[in-house]
């Protein structure tokens, strides 16, 4: 067992963290932004991954990041200019990383000269000549060989004295002194005269300054590097005394504790101060510990709405504390709860920031030439819902590049500019987050759409769908309209897989499309999968939750509202328009419910997949937040529901599905006709049906 | 010590869930080694018994919420501080008819695998200590596959206690299948 393996994962937890940053920072600098804060960011980073390679003894990624890390500066402060090439370079350069990073978290062993031929690059850019097999450096040491243009040999006279509370944060003036080592040649005088009595001696302070004497071929801020993580915690001066060839005296420019380090000449000018200075505005929290809380709280909020159950009927004025002090304590809760889910909050930008290196690579395989424009990456949603939203952008991304944009050839003829624009949006809207992906690509070829669904069955020959139907009948099963399959996308799983995942979030997907001008597909899902707002019914004695987002409307139709096709389905008129019913008795087979819609209630929802459609149940009981519990990790999944939420009394109340519940009455519908079809005509009905929508008659739909 | 027997003895009954019922008693019968605890608990006369360990808690009959078109055994879901607990019906499980539980009905739950559920029985009688040697395979004489979810006979005194293996018992409402017939309530009710 390794001593360090926690520091490990800390470190790797960063160096994710870290690469990520990278890459959108590289995404930035691809755009051509020439922002110089961009170059330090990256710098930053990689000098961050660098320094715990360093410690952790991983000698190869110490080593590139090294490298890198020279070629990086030398482009900041603009010694190397930022060209394409250059920007290529250091794309693949940053992939070579996280694979170093991979390995060395995996504890897999790569090639000795991995990565050599980005190191030949790098070295053919930072010296203009390719240099000895750079993978062949195997140290740290070696890898802080200099790299610098000026070869005059430096002493510089370091005075460091650490703050008493130097050890609390980690630091060790050891590993400073065997960094300096590596540098040149050391000398060290410690100074104990803030040592102080054994008796008042507190084993985990700082009492020990040290003189430092270093000659050394090192630039100024290559040594002021090496304090760059205990700047705050100490008082440091570095002065370079001499040089000494003598042809320069370098200023005295000491370097303070906070204050922003004057620059000296040879510094880069634009060097940011140390990293660590800046304030900790933030702390790493276990997962596990978020989820416990916000589980916590989640039971908090059910024993809550139990208290205020109990004591509905109190007399206000009989209790007069007492009332004022549920009321109190049902808003605390509140606020409690949404103080504990901002928690799990988390910017989308950490799904947005991986689609630039995929919208490259892809456009790369496809030789299509495409900006990509992200909007809104610091809207915030819940961490369990960024986890799945990945795959889905991913998927319609890849769907809007394959199929979507031209080739560059057709866009130029067509008098677009060449380069496509895709473009991903997220922003908060109602309660929920809205990502749309728009392209201005040729839009979908309805014709071809139509003839494929036809083709299929999924709609028969006499039915004339509405471009809107048209353009969303690509998230039906099996379909894809690509001619040929390519590795990008088109094996017909792909957007009615999307489409099922992002329901099973409680979310929705549509497409617009404007043949010819492009498409825009609209994603919109639930904030959190914690809780949500939902209308609890009632049917057959048993309380169900409808999610609220899904009605539109309740209402107790008169009976001169209520129709029946021969199929059997029970249709009501509002407004105008028929809307199918499903009793919820007939489908979860209760017994003992209000058959009579006229004198039942019907809940109006919504949903993309099948419109709009009446649920019909025994009663109301009342809108309350609910707190999600998921049914599958101790049963198997149950149709026509999604979830279950327990209740202000303890008891579970399951979350109804409505898209599988609709589904469960049309199958329910075409097994069983009601007795007012005769036996006779039924059979006629199933096969017409079979006909006219085999992929609705198959039982198993998914 | 016991734990460590425990735990061979958890494996054995979650890695019989795919054995052969043959395999099974050769698996099972000689592997139970050295002492181990069981609770027992009735159905009517008959009496089976699960690992102590499983055991999480053991609670009275209380209403559950009942989950549409599920099989008769399964009775409903129930609040168990917060986690959702599917309870079954063991004397319904055995096809003997539903149980009609009253408070003084007790529900066990164990745990099965990473799965916590609750079982439905008339009572619990005791806590037996048995030695691996004292446990029986079971003969293998009716086909009714019933015999396939018993680990082992036990004779305590008079009784003889069925060890019950509960991962293949509930194996189909725990284990979730690849695309089975959730979907299709009618086959449910078939």
């Amino acid at each position: 067992m390794d001593e360090y393996e926690q520091f490990k994962t800390t470190y790797f937890a960063e160096c994710a963290e870290l690469l990520g940053d990278v890459e959108v920072q590289l995404s930035a600098l691809s755009t051509g932004s020439e922002d110089p804060e961009v170059l330090h960011a990256i710098f930053r980073a990689v000098h961050s991954i660098k320094a715990g390679a360093g410690a952790f003894k991983y000698t190869q990624l110490a080593a590139f990041s090294h490298e890198f890390e020279a070629l990086l500066d030398r482009m900041r402060d603009g010694r190397i200019p930022v060209t394409e090439t250059g920007v290529s370079l250091l794309f693949r350069a940053s992939d070579i990383l996280s694979a170093m990073v991979e390995s060395a978290e995996s504890k897999t062993e790569l090639t000795g000269n991995f990565g050599s031929q980005i190191l030949d690059e790098i070295s053919i850019m930072v010296n203009g000549k390719s240099s000895a097999p750079a993978a062949s450096k195997e140290t740290v040491n070696v890898a802080t060989e200099d790299t610098s243009e000026s070869e005059a040999v430096t002493v510089y006279l370091i005075d460091f004295a650490p703050k008493a509370e130097l050890f609390k944060h980690a630091n060790e003036p050891l590993l400073i002194v065997r960094e300096l080592k590596t540098l040149g040649e050391l000398s060290a005088t410690p100074i104990l005269n803030q040592l102080p009595p054994l008796g008042k001696m507190d084993g985990e302070e700082a009492y020990i300054a040290w003189q430092f004497k270093l000659t050394s071929k090192a630039r100024l801020d290559e040594v002021e590097e090496v304090f760059e993580f205990v700047t705050e915690d100490c008082s440091l001066e570095i002065t370079s005394e001499a040089n000494l060839d003598a042809t320069e005296m370098e200023e005295d420019i000491p370097v303070s504790e906070i204050g922003n380090p004057a620059s000296p000449a040879n510094t880069p000018p634009a060097a940011k101060g140390p990293v660590t200075a800046a304030k900790v505005t933030s702390i790493r929290v276990d997962l596990d510990r978020i989820d416990r809380l916000v589980n916590m709280v989640g039971e908090l909020v059910i024993t809550q709405s139990m208290l205020s159950q109990q004591t509905s009927d109190l007399p206000a004025e009989q209790f007069p504390s007492m009332v004022r002090g549920l009321e109190e304590l049902a808003l605390h809760t509140r606020e409690l709860q949404e103080s504990v889910m901002a928690i799990r909050m988390q910017p989308v930008k950490s799904v947005f920031s991986r689609m630039p290196r995929l919208v490259r690579e892809l456009s790369a395989k496809l030789d299509k030439k495409v900006n990509l424009v992200t909007i809104g990456e610091n809207t915030e949603v819940d961490k369990t819902v960024i986890e799945e939203i990945s795959d889905p952008i991913t998927h319609m991304i890849r769907n809007s590049l394959d199929h979507g944009l031209e080739g560059t050839e057709e866009r130029l003829k067509l008098g677009k500019p060449e380069a496509g624009n895709v473009t991903i949006s997220a922003e908060h809207r109602g309660g929920r987050i809205v990502i749309t992906i728009s392209d201005d690509g040729r839009g979908i070829n309805r014709k071809a759409v139509l003839m494929r669904a036809r083709e299929r069955g999924l709609i028969s020959e006499t039915h004339t769908p509405s471009d809107d139907e048209i353009d969303n009948m690509i998230f039906a099963p099996g379909f894809s309209t690509a001619e040929k399959v390519t590795d990008v996308s088109g094996r017909g799983v792909g957007m009615d897989v999307v489409r099922r995942n992002i329901q099973a979030l409680g979310g929705r997907v549509s497409i617009q499309s404007n043949p010819g001008k492009g498409s825009r597909f609209t994603m919109t899902l639930p904030l959190t999968l914690a809780v949500m707002d939902g209308m609890i019914v009632q049917a057959a004695g048993d309380k169900y939750v409808i999610p609220i987002p899904n009605i539109v409307e309740s209402l107790r139709p008169p009976k001169s509202s209520l129709k029946q096709l021969p199929t059997g389905q029970s249709l009501v008129s509002i407004r105008g328009s028929y809307i199918p019913l499903c009793f919820l008795h007939r489908i979860f087979h209760l017994g003992g419910a209000i058959t009579d819609p006229a004198e039942a209630l019907v809940v109006l929802v919504e949903s993309e997949e099948f419109g709009t459609t009446g649920i019909v149940v025994d009663e109301l009981i009342g809108q309350q937040q609910v707190v999600i519990k998921s049914l599958e990790s101790n049963y198997k999944s149950v149709a026509g529901i999604s979830a279950a939420t327990i209740l202000g009394n303890g008891k579970v109340a399951p979350i109804l599905d409505i898209e599988a519940i609709y589904r469960i009455s049309q199958q329910d519908l075409r097994n069983s006709p009601l007795p007012t079809a005769s036996d006779g005509l039924s059979g006629v009905l199933q096969d017409s049906l079979a006909r006219t929508n085999p992929q609705l008659a198959t039982p198993s739909i998914g | 010590m016991v734990a460590v027997e425990i735990d061979t003895a958890s494996n054995a009954s979650t890695k019989t869930g795919i054995l052969t019922p043959d395999e099974m008693a050769e698996e099972n019968a000689p592997k139970l080694k050295g002492t181990q605890q069981f609770v027992t608990f009735a159905i009517g006369a008959e009496e089976y018994a699960v690992d102590i360990m499983q055991v999480r808690e053991i609670q009275a009959w209380t209403e559950v919420t009942i989950l549409p078109n599920q099989p008769h055994y399964m009775r409903g879901v129930l609040n168990l501080r917060g986690i959702i607990v599917p309870i079954f019906d063991l004397r319904c499980r055995f096809d003997q008819g539903e149980t009609e539980a009253t408070s003084i009905h007790v529900v066990v739950i164990i745990a099965v695998g990473d799965r916590i559920i609750g079982i439905l029985v008339d009572r619990v009688s005791d806590i037996l200590t048995i030695d691996g040697s004292e446990i029986r395979a079971v003969p293998d004489l009716d086909d009714s596959g019933e015999s396939d979810h018993i680990i082992g006979l036990v004779t305590a005194g008079e009784r003889m206690v069925a060890l019950l293996d509960t991962g293949s018992l509930f194996r189909h409402e725990i284990m979730e299948t690849e695309l089975d017939d959730a979907d299709d309530p009618a086959a449910l009710q078939a």
